[in-house]
């Protein structure tokens, strides 16, 4: 694997009023992998990908992506590195008042100068990707929440971006929903090698598209490594995670 | 008890200081990005908030004016001064009435509907999706709706108060006997244009009040479905006890 590192995350802590969310963790995403941060609900998951798109300043700590030290960016630094980010958030967050082509649309108008007919292709080539030819004109309240999802990964994608993050892509959808996103995340790693934060607790959506799994326990990783080494893991926090258990922290001590 | 008591009383102070100084921030944002505003976003916002408020605030004046009349007209009667209900009417409705009212109402309608777009969006994750796509909320969603609003007081007041005068010679010409030659005639003698244009100034100034305020407490909805309904009552209240107290003060700058 080209081991060239995107996104370098050292000692990174955030803390919200007197309590600790992400507790001086250390991470590296590879460039061209999809690295999946999984953990129980509200273990601040989301928390470490809003500080790595911008939306959340963290409390201390270094995180260098693509070579750039992004903490201490104003917004006018953001928005340049955003031109190649992806994000696909949790609810789907569609433009409620955009229709679904103008959702897709929208960070190629923002970014860059580009024909009409340009952006339209570009739409629509999009959107038969995610399966959902034809549906420009719709407007988000007419969609499913599968379909959302879907609209919601096209329009991370449209500026063609190097990193993408996907937060619970495929929270609150049906098993067969699951693995046609999940398909697509990994079909989008491969087709255009990007890098790919995937933050989710769906373990099949996972080992699905997922090359490398850190797991994120009371503002710890407390193990990360390869599908087939987390599946695998002695770990007894991971392994009662992993296969649904509950984990029963009197007998164990938590640590690695 | 008194410790408990003056530490409530020092964090409401507290917190009501850094409410202020945020909402400020926004105001001078919000100038500072007002080139920004995109012309086609302005008038839609124009048409959604000033032109579809005209039915509302027309029924509203209409009504005072007529109020107003029966309240003054037979009076004045009484008192041999019949001939100059037409200019107290026309003068008192130019002034105070017809702004403070049509800011009223338009808190009421225009305020509480922005701040519960504006607090829907944040909680949707709207907002962060427009942040992360390089678009400054403020220059994006606040800018439009601050001019549309500073623009359309002016315009909304000019029909008010023709409707309002028309209400007050109705009352006054069926109610008290006045006949219309005298009540025009004082509307000319005593009212000057200079005071529906000085009402005017008022409205525009209620206008980017309503307009601020409503934008501020969306985009500082607390989570969730209550949050937002929270925020738009706040928004309501806030603006329409703004309205009154600013009204003071223009009214000392402009009229005394």
């Amino acid at each position: 694997m080209n081991k060239e590192i995107m996104i370098k995350i050292r000692q990174l802590k955030i803390v919200f009023g007197d309590k600790t969310v992400i507790d001086n963790i250390d991470l590296d995403v590879y460039k061209g992998e999809t690295l999946a941060i999984i953990g129980p609900s509200g273990v601040g998951k989301s928390t470490i990908t809003k500080v790595l798109d911008g939306l959340l300043a963290p409390t201390s700590g270094s995180v260098i992506i693509d070579g750039q030290e992004i903490t201490g960016f104003d917004e006018n630094a953001w928005n340049e590195i955003r031109k190649h980010m992806g994000v696909v958030f949790q609810y789907s967050a569609l433009f409620d008042f955009l229709t679904v082509g103008g959702n897709v649309a929208f960070g190629l108008n923002q970014h860059f100068k580009l024909p009409q007919e340009e952006i339209d292709a570009k739409v629509a080539e999009l959107l038969d990707l995610v399966g959902m030819p034809g549906t420009e004109e719709l407007m988000p309240a007419e969609l499913s929440g599968g379909m959302k999802k879907r609209v919601g990964l096209a329009r991370a994608l449209a500026i063609d971006p190097s990193i993408v993050f996907y937060d619970e892509p495929t929270s609150g959808l049906d098993p067969v929903m699951t693995m046609t996103i999940s398909k697509l995340i990994r079909k989008m790693q491969q087709k255009f090698n990007v890098t790919s934060l995937l933050v989710t607790h769906d373990m099949e959506s996972c080992y699905e598209c997922a090359d490398r799994i850190a797991m994120l326990y009371k503002g710890k990783i407390v193990q990360i490594g390869t599908v087939e080494e987390i599946k695998n893991s002695s770990n007894p926090i991971v392994k009662a995670f992993i296969n649904g258990w509950e984990f029963k922290e009197e007998e164990n001590d938590g640590s690695k | 008890m008194f410790e408990d008591l003056s530490r409530s009383v020092g964090k409401r102070i507290l917190d009501f200081t850094a409410e202020s100084g945020r909402m400020t921030m926004l105001w001078l944002d919000t100038l500072k990005h007002l080139k920004e505003a995109n012309l086609k976003e302005v008038v839609r916002q124009m048409a959604l908030l000033g032109a579809d408020s005209l039915p509302i605030v027309l029924i509203t004046i209409l009504c005072t004016g007529m109020v107003f009349a029966v309240q003054t007209a037979k009076e004045f009667v009484r008192f041999g001064a019949g001939s100059n209900v037409g200019g107290i009417v026309a003068i008192a409705m130019a002034r105070e009435l017809v702004p403070v009212l049509t800011g009223v109402v338009v808190a009421g309608r225009i305020g509480a509907a922005i701040a519960a777009e504006l607090g829907t969006m944040k909680v949707t994750e709207q907002i962060d999706a427009l942040r992360v796509m390089a678009a400054n909320p403020v220059g994006f969603l606040v800018v439009p709706r601050f001019i549309a609003l500073v623009v359309m007081m002016p315009l909304l007041i000019i029909f008010a108060n023709l409707i309002g005068n028309i209400g007050g010679w109705v009352v006054s010409h069926y109610y008290a006997g006045i006949n219309t030659f005298s009540y025009q005639n004082s509307i000319k003698e005593l009212a000057e244009l200079y005071d529906v244009f000085g009402g005017m100034i008022k409205s525009s100034v209620f206008g980017g009040i309503i307009a601020i305020v409503g934008c501020y407490k969306g985009l500082n909805a607390p989570n969730g479905a209550e949050g937002v309904g929270l925020a738009t009552t706040a928004s309501v209240v806030l603006s329409i006890i703004l309205i009154f107290i600013t009204n003071y003060f223009l009214s000392i700058l402009i009229f005394v």
